[in-house]
């Protein structure tokens, strides 16, 4: 498990976990307005392997994201980040870990107006004060096809080439793990097909972890493995996934009976 | 339509509220000063009625008598014979000045305008009776308007005087002290014999009030024998204008007739007149803040309508017209401005009672009176709220009425932001270059003060008009600077400009109060720099004797001086009211044997010479065409005439007009008095030089012996008095813009949520966070600082050259670098200070809340 793995391991071994959580509980609200939003989950997500987490909306997969991701606070439970726990880590260390060790894509607003694509890519290398490692940068650039657009801002870029210019954020600093929500959530089906192209590839080749949530069978069937969540439980998972297989598994969540 | 106005005004309260803020403080500084200054000018008047109970008609020296001086003609024989009229009951002759009292420690009671000795004369049909007061408590004396003795008697004898009752608590004066006091000249010692209530307003104003014996009172005050004025009391029957027609025809030509009611009136104008000046000054600053709250107002209304695009969008859909839409933004704008001008007029009603509360407690001594609103404030408060917030709203809701209507279907609705600046910039580069051009020439055009005027206000608007173009290159300086706060200050940086309309329109709230304050620096310096150099050039005395008062003093001071060992040379200066074709209507008289060791009058021909001579300036010779030899006339205020020899034509360093020997003018003069004395002591001034003069003077507290710093001190110290209140004035505009620094970072905040959220997600942290918010608040108020303190300089120097071209030629300018790197560090604090709420709140964003898609 995680503690045999060493730091900078980057094969993409199967066996290893690049996030895990444990038990993890996140209620909202207090007494009469409770909610809860996630129900003892555990979880954990394969380093170098893609997954994708789909169910019904209000099945808790958003939250589920945001609490692994250090974006939400945890009612209960634990969730790591490879090594470190996220509960009781203060809000200066939670946005030092999401700067350092996460990469994020969500569905649209990815991108600040004001920078260029190029700056936006190096954007949390920059709040760190890190310097961008040129070969690798130019590497993710090349093969997201975002040389010629490296100087112009978001609103000259098409909806797909911005969610381009996401993904290469997400994957400059090398974090530990990607967590991209419904990043095809606002394309169209090509543009949509060309950048969960490219996140299948970010794993492949160039063994990134990648999360991905989504409620789309054909996006789902990109990972190697789906998590299927419902009222904020795991309700199974699905090894190679094709888009039948996903849809077929979504229907039946959603029909009466098979909640649990 | 409106009731949509009511409904929108109050979901977008939180947003307008800085907007109220600003029209509410505008509104009630308007209304603070009225009502403050009507308090005071209707509780002046009341005190001043009351000191005219005691008299139906008053005969005094005419208003107009054409420079003559009349005061000779209110004799002993007027008296008797207005005594006599048969409408008349009483006639009373009074005579009044400036009497200085001195404490128990030496120094002036109260302040130096206010002090007031009174000949003390019992009434009588004509016949100046001296002191019959009856001793006792309480009982009310004849002894003229409104004395009642408390303890005592009243004074009877030289060395005799009876001070009010609240003097005498404040300075423990009982009967039987010796005080001393000052008239005009040496100090005199006075017994007090008794202590006396009066309704005077003076004293209840704060000032002393000193009665003297007639005699004592005539010869300090006026002449042996005379008066400064005769009261008269109606008999039973007679109404004041009939007593007022008998004793027109009884006075010679010269003296007047005026009823007590016409004196009430008059001291009511004065009044008027004088708070009016003070509220010129107020609304002035009033007027400035509120100017400023307009950038503000047009901030927030574009923002809202930016915000509403789709909602008016609709309202134009399903049929509501342009102007529809105009009049719904229009209507919102009035009524913020009505709600914010009532409460406005309440804060200013409540300001104006604290202010005098506060002013009285500081020992301002203001006379008490009841709070006056009058129709003025009430009217003026909520009429300018509607007014400044509807004009500036103006602008924002053509732009809404110009939203399309498909706006409302359309799924991207971008504000119609995008708008070319190449028009605006235009007009700007064109009123700026006017206006600088203006300004710049003034000095050497006629009319200059106009045209700087104009300059100036165009210059300004220009500036005002240019600063979204300017707003890019100033923030690109700071850019250096910002980065060195990396990523945050990047952002900072180029957030500061992502809208250049609302950054130019919030940095120009404070370039208008900047740049007022630091023209106003420039020019306190350089007066300070120019008084230094003037006295440097010009003294040559080494004392400067005036009154506390600036009132005159006697001529046997200068006398008194004269005697004096230590003193090698003095003169006085003269100025006497006469009429000299082609100059000014002011004789001045120097002793010419002395003025060359006290004076650099810098001649550039001739020089001061004994006998019928003259001296003038240069500008009036030159325009009269007068030449040495030249012969001029001046007609002395007694009506005779004198034609004097011009033996001398000097430079003119501050103070021009004709000069003249004291020896031609002390002849047609009834009463010899001196503004100031110029004394020259054997070597230089001293400490031991300065005690005699005082010791001379009978260390008068009325009397000051300055040297040429303490002069000097006492201008530039006047200066930054003057400056420092217009300053304290200025901070009210310094304030608004200080709101509109905060309303800005909190509609950007507000607009930028999700942007904030991808930052914070990203891994920006909430000390970057805030420190991203304070950097673009410090970004926009440095650019507002700088244009401030460039376009103050520049006013400053175009001011000065103006002054310098109105004869003030040794005017010289001086950058007060110090402190116009104060002005742009206060912009710098500004920032800060304003970035602090807003800075919070973008710190304290949900990021899920924010990254969250609808």
């Amino acid at each position: 498990m995680s503690e045999t793995i060493p730091e900078t391991s980057e094969g993409g071994a199967a066996d290893a976990v690049a996030a895990r959580a444990e038990d993890l509980t996140k209620v909202y609200g207090q007494g009469e307005t409770e909610v809860v939003a996630l129900d003892r989950v555990t979880v954990a997500f394969g380093r170098g392997r893609f997954t994708a987490i789909m169910g019904p909306s209000g099945s808790g997969k958003s939250t589920l994201m945001h609490c692994m991701a250090g974006l939400d606070s945890i009612s209960a439970g634990s969730s790591r980040i490879e090594e470190v726990e996220l509960t009781g880590l203060d809000d200066r260390r939670l946005t030092r870990l999401r700067r350092d060790r996460i990469g994020f894509v969500f569905q649209a607003f990815n991108l600040l107006p004001t920078l260029t694509a190029s700056e936006n890519i190096t954007l949390p290398l920059d709040i760190a004060g890190r310097r961008p490692d040129p070969g690798w940068v130019e590497r993710i650039v090349t093969t997201l096809g975002l040389a010629r657009r490296l100087g112009h801002r978001p609103g000259e870029l098409s909806g797909g080439q911005q969610q381009r210019v996401a993904l290469a954020r997400a994957l400059a600093g090398r974090p530990a793990i990607i967590f991209a929500d419904e990043p095809t959530g606002n394309l169209d089906s090509r543009a949509g097909a060309e950048v969960l192209g490219f996140l299948r590839d970010s794993v492949r080749d160039l063994g990134q972890t990648v999360v991905m949530v989504t409620h789309d069978p054909v996006a789902a069937s990109y990972a190697d493995r789906v998590v299927f969540l419902a009222d904020g439980r795991v309700a199974g998972e699905l090894h190679e996934p094709t888009a039948d297989r996903v849809l077929d598994r979504v229907k039946a969540l959603d029909s009466p009976g098979t909640v649990s | 339509m409106i009731r949509t106005a009511w409904r929108n005004a109050l979901a977008h309260k939180a947003r307008l509220a800085m907007t109220m803020l600003a029209v509410l403080l505008g509104t009630a500084f308007v209304s603070g000063t009225l009502v403050f200054t009507g308090t005071l000018s209707g509780a002046y008047t009341r005190s001043s009625e009351k000191s005219f109970t005691d008299l139906d008609v008053q005969l005094r020296s005419a208003t107009n008598a054409g420079g003559h001086d009349t005061r000779r003609l209110l004799d002993e024989l007027l008296l008797r014979r207005a005594a006599a009229l048969p409408g008349a009951q009483r006639a009373t002759g009074t005579v009044s000045g400036f009497a200085a009292l001195a404490d128990r420690h030496g120094k002036l009671v109260g302040q130096g305008w206010k002090t007031r000795g009174v000949g003390y004369s019992s009434p009588g049909h004509g016949r100046p009776a001296h002191g019959s007061g009856a001793p006792g408590n309480g009982a009310s004396v004849d002894g003229g308007p409104g004395f009642s003795m408390v303890e005592g008697r009243g004074p009877v004898a030289a060395g005799e005087v009876a001070l009010d009752v609240k003097t005498a608590e404040r300075t423990g004066y009982r009967v039987g002290d010796s005080v001393r006091l000052s008239v005009s000249g040496p100090v005199l010692v006075g017994k007090v014999t008794g202590l006396f209530r009066t309704d005077d307003g003076n004293v209840a104003a704060g000032g002393t009030l000193t009665l003297f014996d007639t005699a004592t009172a005539q010869r300090l005050f006026a002449a042996p024998g005379h008066y400064n004025q005769i009261d008269l009391t109606a008999a039973p029957g007679t109404t004041p204008e009939r007593l007022k027609r008998e004793a027109a025809k009884l006075v010679p030509h010269g003296v007047e007739a005026v009823t007590a009611a016409e004196l009430t009136d008059e001291q009511a104008d004065e009044n008027t007149t004088s708070f009016r000046q003070l509220a010129q000054v107020l609304l002035g600053c009033a007027g400035i803040a509120l100017f400023v709250g307009v950038f503000l107002i047009v901030n927030t209304f574009t923002m809202l309508i930016d915000r509403r695009t789709r909602e008016l969008a609709l309202l134009r859909a399903v049929g509501a017209t342009r102007g529809q839409v105009v009049r719904a933004v229009l209507a919102e704008a009035g009524l913020v401005g009505l709600v914010a001008g009532a409460a406005g007029l309440a804060c200013g009603v409540g300001v104006a009672a604290v202010v005098r509360a506060v002013l009285s407690a500081a020992g301002a001594n203001l006379p008490d009176g009841p709070l006056v609103v009058g129709a003025a404030p009430v009217a003026a408060a909520p009429a300018l709220g509607v007014g400044v917030t509807v004009l500036a709203a103006w602008a924002p809701a053509r732009r809404a009425a110009k939203i399309p209507p498909v706006a409302a279907l359309s799924a991207v609705h971008a504000p119609p932001g995008a708008r070319s600046l190449a028009v605006r910039n235009t007009v700007g580069a064109v009123l700026a270059a006017i206006g600088a051009v203006l300004a710049a020439a003034a000095s050497a055009i006629p009319g200059g003060r106009i045209a700087l005027g104009l300059g100036a206000v165009l210059l300004m608007v220009g500036v005002l008009v240019l600063t979204p173009l300017l707003s890019r290159p100033v923030i690109a300086a700071a850019g250096p600077a910002l980065r060195r706060f990396g990523t945050a200050g990047r952002l900072a940086g180029q957030n500061a400009v992502r809208d250049p309309r609302r950054t130019a329109a919030t940095a120009s709230a404070l370039t208008i109060g900047l740049a007022l304050v630091a023209c106003l620096s420039v020019i306190g310096a350089s007066a300070n720099r120019t008084v230094k150099e003037l006295a440097a050039s010009n003294w040559r005395a080494d004392y400067q004797i005036t009154m506390a008062n600036d009132g005159p003093l006697t001529a046997g001071t200068e006398a008194a001086l004269r005697r004096l060992g230590e003193v090698t040379a003095t003169s006085p200066r003269r100025e006497v009211p006469a009429q000299v074709k082609g100059a000014e209507p002011t004789v001045v008289g120097f002793r010419a044997s002395d003025i060359d060791r006290l004076l650099d009058m810098h001649f550039a021909e001739g020089s001061f010479a004994p006998g019928n001579t003259a001296v003038v300036d240069r500008k009036t010779a030159d325009s009269n065409g007068w030449k040495l030899g030249d012969t001029i006339q001046v007609t002395w205020p007694d009506g005779f005439r004198s034609s004097l020899k011009l033996t001398g034509i000097y430079v003119n360093r501050l103070d021009g007009g004709v000069k003249t020997d004291i020896s031609v003018m002390d002849p047609h003069l009834n009463r010899v008095t001196d503004n100031q004395i110029m004394v020259k002591t054997e070597g230089g001034p001293s400490e031991r030089a300065e005690a005699a003069l005082r010791r001379t003077l009978g260390d008068s507290p009325a009397i000051k012996v300055e040297n040429k710093d303490e002069v000097v001190g006492g201008i530039t110290g006047t200066v930054g008095l003057v400056l420092n209140v217009l300053y304290g004035m200025l901070v009210l505009a310094v304030v608004i813009a200080v709101l509109g620094v905060v309303n800005t970072l909190a509609m950007s905040v507000h607009e930028r949520a999700r942007e904030i959220g991808l930052l914070r997600a990203v891994g920006l942290d909430r000390a970057e966070v805030r420190r991203m918010i304070r950097l673009e608040a410090v970004a926009i108020s440095l650019l507002g600082g700088v244009l401030g303190v460039l376009l103050g300089a520049f006013l400053g120097w175009a001011l000065g050259e103006l002054v310098a071209s109105l004869g003030f030629d040794s005017w010289t300018l001086v950058l007060p670098w110090g402190r116009l790197v104060l002005v742009v560090g206060a912009a710098a604090l500004v920032g800060v200070t304003a970035a602090v709420w807003p800075a919070r709140r973008a710190a304290r964003l949900d990021i899920l809340a924010a990254i969250r898609t609808e």
